[in-house]
């Protein structure tokens, strides 16, 4: 499921305090000295020593150190400025072929050691209900080993008030282009984090992701009406270097009808083009209901993947983990197994992937150790294979896991989430232009807009942040009101043509929710602009009192 | 973690106080021990009790505002904390729209806290779960939910006078049963502040029952239908246009509560004159915090719907000091009024109508008209002269709450619900609603 709360409630189900999803608050000169590596070693050996001392056959220990700042801003005013920590140790052991946790936010031998003993105490209660035992799929200790997210500026260092004056700067472009409210945020995350396990592996990784999201809204007092456009850049891991923007990072979306970006963000621009266009949506052409062929840019089509492709490829799903919450999936063993199933048409290839730098998902390696890799997912339109983990990995056949396993904080269990889910580029040469050229009655959407799948993710709308007309091979005028609507296995089958490598880029989730209780995760997919050809587009303009 | 009482708490916030040299200084202080379980594929998956206590400290130099937050109580720690505060504050650019901290309120307490919730422990928990998959199994069935209960405090104080401090407890219960063959699914939920008006086993054979009525669900054309609407099912439609009561949004002419030519549309009649809804912190089945943390303002009962017309809007500090008008606190929790009509007696009045149990992923598409989308789930039905004909197939709306408020056929008798993305406690009627519209199915069960 894609949440959009930038918050959560908190206090238990009664309370009503607004507390920042990443952690507490703490003072920004603070962020910049890591624990040492050794520190965090001595540790984990005492909370592994203790967790077999106490029967368990397996353990791992996660240190974590998270850090964070927002920035949120609104017209020429900053809002709030919040830095963030959360510190501590997670173990998960299993014994009597159980799984447990524990976890402890006090970095001292006896807490963790206590931790290490309660995971224990928690899998042999467990165990009592377990149907079969848990079987982890070997993974070979890596010994001492680093990884780090490869940035050029760290977001750490960069004095608040540039940023701010940044976030407003952008404001302040998108209001003198026509935008009557404005706001940019700037999300900066640095996730220092430790994993070692009885298999032999202690690794540091220390992991940064930056998202700037802007909103231009405009008014028409006289009439009534109003319409926003979001911002239409992607949340990177990068460094702050992703402000840094250069020419060659500038993408002429088809038609020259606005500017996207690859590898660098002029948030200024991207502002600009938001406060006009927010204006000119208030007299676009409402959509005429019907079919349509669909020119999808990255920057729309990635949460399309995200929904319809990732979210069903979850092996945890597939076997029926989630199915009081996130729901189950369509992609069932059975379909896999018949090695036949056509997802889509032939053109259709889908990875999972952790290893794109710039990407969201780009780690060294996932929260049970294992090395970050590449596989295909959908090969050629047929299902191949699921996403998995660990625990995972014999149910589908395969000698190692995915390395999908991830937890959004220290406190909170390792589980199956989605790695970077990517369509691959075309192998002819097509650029979104040529691709235009050859649509009769279409439309080409760009952004993120309303969207919502079932629960075994067949029937999805989806809209969008910019919609325009393409008639006779040209692009023409803004459209609005316009969903799209449609089954994904006819969707995919739909999908007629696909831009190549040049137009590839990645476009992300940064707050991804699924589990009970709900954790978050950011990730990245990649597409180039692609073609479906004869989907349901509604008219979602409705009238009230 | 140690409950803390008023006078314990209110000695923590005084150190902080005490030692803040900012203009203002405001206190947080909470702790809450959160224990939970889950299941799925008739075993249990997951189980934990977290504990933790927390200490947010807010503090102003004229209109530069910083905060920090700390986890342990020593005066050395209270001391770091508010000074980080205070250098936070001292590198934030000015903000020109802060407004001063209130000053004393007067909160009168909530009956949110019951020893019989405080007292669950990991054998109550085992068991919610270990009825749920027994009676499964036995059903053929497969299981999944999650049960989690919470107990805590917190306390709030700032240098302008205000203190308050309350206990709480909640629990919150869902389960999903599917049949084996994946053709059938069904859900419940649950939530109350009191365990002794909670029931595992009444919860989870409701969720049976819906499983197993609903395999072999038929197609059936969308389009516009009378539906009758369980209360967890309209719950985050309508929780979603409570959210969107603000009065500054509306002002400013980007709400569905914009006033073409400017202003609001405060006191107009929007809804059919059978809906009232309102928030009131002291109901007796959802009692919830007496003030607005943010906010630090007290909580009133507060009519938002008053037989069809706007009866309020959400003023902040600085968009009701603009305006000249008494601020107002962010409720926790509205209650719609309902009928005495039980929703069998709704379906047994209903010539032909479709009920749904659940929505789901429901997502705003134009919050002009305040249009939503989103599908049925887990036991949707066909109903003619008065009786469950059918399972069908779930639908993807495309309603408007405002809409679908207007076309009230019925309204049954109100029950609690837990919001699950919107931060209310509610208590909703199941409703007979006319022309609801389904715009496509979905062939998820």
């Amino acid at each position: 499921m894609e949440r959009r709360t930038f918050l959560k409630i908190g206090a238990g189900t009664a309370g009503t305090l607004l507390v920042p999803v990443f952690g507490n608050a703490i003072a920004a000169e603070e962020l910049l000295n890591p624990l040492a590596s050794s520190f965090k070693k001595s540790l984990a050996d005492t909370a592994m020593d203790a967790a077999k001392k106490a029967g368990a056959s397996y353990c791992d220990v996660r240190i974590g150190r998270y850090l964070n700042q927002f920035i949120t801003t609104r017209d020429l005013n900053v809002e709030s400025v919040t830095n963030t920590e959360s510190t501590g140790v997670g173990v998960r052991v299993i014994a009597a072929g159980a799984y447990g946790f524990a976890a402890t936010n006090t970095l001292s031998p006896d807490a963790v050691a206590g931790a290490a003993r309660q995971a224990v105490a928690i899998a042999k209660a467990n165990a009592k209900l377990q149907t079969e035992p848990v079987q982890l799929a070997p993974a070979k200790g890596v010994g001492e080993v680093s990884w780090a997210t490869p940035i050029k500026r760290d977001w750490r260092t960069v004095p608040v008030k540039d940023k701010a004056d940044m976030l407003i700067a952008a404001n302040k472009a998108g209001l003198a282009a026509g935008a009557s409210f404005m706001t940019a945020n700037l999300f900066q995350v640095n996730q220092q984090k430790y994993f070692a396990s009885t298999d032999g592996s202690y690794i540091d990784q220390d992991i940064h992701r930056l998202w700037a999201p802007i909103n231009a809204t405009a008014v028409d007092k006289a009439s009534g009406k109003f319409r926003s456009r979001a911002g239409l850049a992607p949340p990177v891991g990068m460094g702050y270097e992703w402000f840094d923007v250069k020419p060659e990072h500038k993408i002429r979306a088809a038609g020259g009808v606005t500017t996207l970006y690859k590898g660098g963000y002029d948030i200024v621009e991207e502002a600009r083009n938001a406060g006009r266009q927010a204006r000119e949506k208030l007299t676009a052409r409402t959509v005429d209901p019907g079919k349509y062929d669909l020119v999808l840019a990255p920057e729309n089509l990635f949460l399309t993947i995200h929904e319809s492709v990732g979210h069903p490829t979850e092996l945890d799903r597939v076997l029926g983990y989630e199915a009081n919450y996130a729901g189950t999936s369509f992609c069932t063993l059975d379909k896999w197994e018949s090695r036949q199933f056509n997802f889509g048409s032939k053109i259709v290839n889908f990875v999972g992937e952790k290893t794109t730098q710039g990407s969201l998902g780009a780690v060294g390696y996932d929260d049970e150790g294992v090395p970050a890799k590449r596989w295909d997912i959908i090969k050629d339109g047929i299902l191949v294979n699921y996403q998995a983990t660990r625990d995972q990995a014999h149910i589908i056949g395969e000698q190692e896991s995915h390395g999908c396993s991830y937890a959004d904080s220290w406190s909170k269990v390792q589980f199956q989430r989605m790695p970077n889910v990517s369509l691959v580029a075309g192998k002819n040469r097509l650029t979104p232009d040529e691709m235009v050229k050859d649509v009769k009655k279409g439309i080409y959407i760009l952004g993120r807009g309303s969207y919502s799948i079932d629960q075994q993710r067949y029937n999805f709308q989806f809209g969008g942040q910019l919609y325009f007309e393409i008639r006779d091979g040209k692009i023409g005028q803004m459209l609005e009101d316009v969903a799209y609507q449609s089954n994904t296995q006819d969707f995919w089958n739909a999908c007629t043509a696909i831009c190549d490598e040049r137009d590839w880029r990645m476009s992300g989730s940064f707050f991804d929710g699924k589990g009970q209780p709900s954790q978050v995760s950011a990730v990245s997919h990649g597409t180039a602009t692609t073609r479906f050809n004869g989907i349901n587009v509604i008219n979602t303009g409705r009238k009230i009192g | 973690m140690k409950q803390l009482n008023a006078e314990e708490a209110k000695q923590i916030c005084d150190r902080v106080l005490g030692m803040a040299k900012a203009d203002e200084c405001s206190v947080t202080l909470s702790g809450s021990r959160n224990g939970n379980i889950r299941f799925a594929r008739n075993s249990v998956s997951t189980a934990g009790l977290n504990e933790d206590r927390s200490l947010v400290v807010t503090v102003a130099y004229g209109k530069r505002q910083g905060t920090a937050t700390v986890n342990e109580f020593d005066d050395k720690s209270l001391e770091r904390t508010v000074r980080r505060a205070e250098d936070i504050a001292r590198l934030a650019p000015e903000n020109p729209e802060y407004v001063p901290m209130p000053a004393r309120q007067d909160f009168k307490a909530s009956a949110e806290y019951v020893a019989a919730t405080a007292a669950i422990d990991p054998d109550y928990r085992a068991e919610v779960a270990a009825h749920a998959i027994t009676e499964g199994r036995k059903r053929k069935l497969v299981t999944a939910g999650f049960f989690t209960d919470s107990t805590g405090f917190q306390t709030i104080a700032n240098s302008k006078g205000v203190f308050g401090h309350r206990e709480y407890t909640g629990l919150n219960f869902t389960c999903t049963a599917r049949t084996e063959d994946g053709r059938g699914s069904g859900w419940v939920t649950r939530a109350a502040v009191d365990a002794q008006r909670f029931d595992a086993r009444e919860a989870v054979d409701v969720a049976i029952e819906k499983a197993l009525r609903s395999v072999d669900a038929k197609a059936i054309e969308p389009g516009r239908y009378t539906v009758i609407l369980e209360p967890a099912a309209t719950s985050e439609i309508v929780g979603r246009m409570v959210n969107a009561f603000g009065a500054r949004q509306a002002d400013e002419g980007r709400s569905f509560l914009a006033k073409k030519g400017g202003g609001n549309r405060l006191g107009e009649k929007l809804f059919d004159e059978q809906v009232n809804i309102w928030t009131d912190p002291w109901d007796k089945d959802v009692p919830v915090s007496p003030w607005d943390t943010q906010a630090m303002l007290a909580r009133r009962r507060t009519d938002l719907v008053k037989n069809g017309k706007v009866a309020s809007l959400d003023y902040s500090r600085f968009w009701a000091q603009k305006n000249g008008v008494p601020p107002t606190a962010r409720p926790g929790n509205f209650i719609m009024a309902g009928g005495t009509q039980s929703l069998e007696e709704l379906i047994a009045g209903t010539k032909k109508g479709v009920i749904v149990t659940r929505t789901w992923y429901i997502r705003m598409v134009d919050p002009q008209s305040l249009l939503l989308t989103g599908l049925t789930r887990d036991g949707t039905f066909y109903v003619e002269n008065g009786k469950i004909k059918y399972p069908v197939k779930n639908f993807r709306f495309n309603e408007s709450p405002v809409t679908m408020l207007n076309n009230v056929d019925g309204l049954g008798k109100p029950v609690v619900i837990g919001g699950e993305e919107v931060p209310y406690q509610m208590v909703i009627p199941p409703m007979r609603i006319r022309d609801f519209n389904f715009t496509s199915l979905s062939d998820a069960v």
